[in-house]
């Protein structure tokens, strides 16, 4: 039986910083464990610019944002698994693992980080009417084809949702000689960022429809056609405003979903609104020495922040490894609750022995809003407030909690959006 | 001649206005809530430039896409004959992250550089 001090769970943006971290603090005999055929996970595939801003201070590709890691990783002597999939992990820590070479392994940590990131909702979740023919793919499966493998994945498009990949998608599909008919959008406002509608659609004249969706797709072997309808404040497809487009391929950009089958059966408590596990201000999980990081948690947008949370998490494995008293689940444990107008709070609990200095609490808020507040309180009484010109869902937000405005209690902590008229 | 754009400076997203003067050609800026915006509009409706990530066939390595970019931002109205003239360029592994695969892109004095590393095989 192999025995490491760190393992972690996915070769990413995630599992990449954590290990490097953790290394930097002192940990010796660090694994990660990748199932895919090399390190970088999705960033590889994400071959446009705009990564690195706030880690880097400069414009990166996925794959030059990736590499930097990979070079520091190999640097350090950190040693990886390629084409291994991990099967199982226990609540004493141990990891079941199987690749086509050595066949099935176990392995001991002394504790684990779960970067395992997250996978694209599909047409399944969605049910979309119609047969099932050739030519429907998501966004992402569609720019690895694209981009890593060399393969062309159709040449009249529709799109369905405008997050972030679905935007990145339609520029590339454009670029590489496909026409993009449109982009069907359900909610009233796009999930992406400004910037991308601007330089994907609007700069190729690609129309971004608001209020839309995909109610029929045409079609039994390959698509032939799609169907857009309006839909109204229910959500709810109006009659007389369907629009037929023909087209061969539709790609889906319709939300992501942390990938916690692992977390799931080891036991570890998941947020139901996150779909990722439970962390406190450590990215401690429910058990002791599982710790998690990156878009297994919770979805990020900017993958410099995946970075930033991840050399956390990898910093506290570092530290619990050389003394496991630093676990959670022993000193005051402050739990927070999004209120009026915010999604979810990440970390879910402040384990108050384990802060230096500050607490950095993520969210996302459920709206778009201008001129508004962020209110934080313990205890129904307001420690800090934030103004914001500009809150939108698809832009998450960063409040940092001094520690000192913490005072110990068992109240909650809560955080919700104030609109300079008064409350929501 | 008037044309509509979104800031894309900060996540604002101000709606700004951009009227030129039929007779001077002076440019006019509205909807903006900084100075910024204003500059944004300008260079866009004067000399828009932009970055130009994408892949070129490799051969000898592991995967047979490259992902290359442009060194700098390049010409807007270039873009489709930039990417005709990569589609062009065959490249040979080994390829060193940064190398220079395409130098001077169509006379703009940019290069195009990779974006990975890939090994022989």
């Amino acid at each position: 039986m192999t025995q490491y001090d760190i393992v972690v769970i996915g070769g990413g943006p995630a599992g990449l910083a954590a290990a490097v971290e953790a290394r930097e603090q002192g940990a010796k005999s660090i694994l990660v464990i990748e199932r895919d055929r090399e390190l970088g996970g999705i960033l590889q595939q994400c071959i446009h610019n705009g990564f690195g801003l706030r880690v880097f201070n400069e414009e990166l590709t996925g794959p030059e944002y990736a590499e930097r890691f990979i070079d520091e990783l190999e640097a350090m002597a950190i040693e990886y698994l390629l084409d291994t999939m991990v099967l199982e992990i226990t609540q004493d820590r141990q990891i079941i693992i199987s690749n086509s070479e050595k066949g099935i392994q176990i392995i001991n940590a002394k504790s684990i980080v779960l970067a395992m990131g997250c996978r694209e909702r599909t047409r399944g979740a969605l049910a979309i009417p119609g047969y099932r023919p050739a030519g429907v793919f998501n966004a992402g499966t569609a720019q690895r084809y694209i981009n890593v493998e060399g393969y062309m994945v159709g040449k009249r498009v529709v799109i369905l949702g405008s997050g972030d990949i679905g935007l990145i998608m339609a520029r590339r599909m454009t670029l590489e000689g496909a026409q993009v008919l449109a982009v069907a959008e359900i909610m009233p406002f796009s999930g992406g960022l400004t910037r991308n509608i601007v330089q994907c659609l609007d700069d190729y004249n690609i129309p971004l429809m608001l209020s839309h969706t995909i109610t029929a797709i045409k079609g039994k072997d390959r698509v032939e056609g799609v169907v857009i309808q309006k839909v109204d404040q229910k959500m709810q497809p109006i009659p007389g405003t369907e629009i037929e487009y023909k087209c061969d391929t539709i790609l889906l950009s319709v939300g992501l979903i942390p990938e916690n089958e692992l977390s799931r059966k080891a036991g570890i408590a998941i947020d139901p609104v996150t779909n990722g596990p439970v962390v406190n201000s450590n990215m401690e999980t429910t058990i002791p020495g599982i710790f998690a990081c990156g878009n297994v948690v919770h979805v990020h947008d900017l993958v410099d922040f995946v970075t930033e949370e991840s050399r956390h998490a990898g910093n506290a494995a570092a530290k619990y490894v050389m003394d496991e008293s630093r676990s959670n689940h022993k000193g005051t444990v402050i739990r927070t609750k999004a209120e009026e107008g915010v999604g979810y709070i990440v970390p879910q609990q402040i384990d108050m022995d384990s802060i230096d200095g500050k607490v950095a609490l993520f969210m996302r808020v459920r709206n778009v809003y201008h001129n508004a507040s962020l209110s934080v309180k313990l205890g129904g009484v307001e420690i800090k407030r934030v103004k914001h010109r500009h809150l939108a869902p698809g832009e998450m937000v960063r409040v940092d909690i001094d520690k000192q405005l913490i005072k110990e209690t068992q109240a909650e902590m809560t955080v919700s959006v104030v609109l300079e008229e008064g409350r929501v | 001649m008037t044309k509509e754009m979104v800031c894309i400076v900060c996540p604002m997203g101000c709606r700004l206005t951009v009227t030129s003067a039929d007779d001077t050609g002076t440019l006019n800026v509205i909807g903006n809530q900084c100075k910024r915006g204003e500059a944004y509009a300008i260079e866009e409706m004067t000399n828009p430039t932009r970055m130009l990530p994408t892949t070129m066939i490799i051969r000898g390595s592991l995967l047979k896409r490259l992902p290359v970019r442009t060194e700098k931002p390049i010409p807007k109205e270039l873009i489709f004959e930039a990417m005709k003239k990569i589609d062009d360029v065959v490249v040979e592994a080994p390829i060193k992250r940064g190398d220079v695969v395409i130098s001077n892109l169509l006379g703009t004095g940019v290069n195009v550089i990779a974006s990975r590393s890939m090994k022989h095989i």
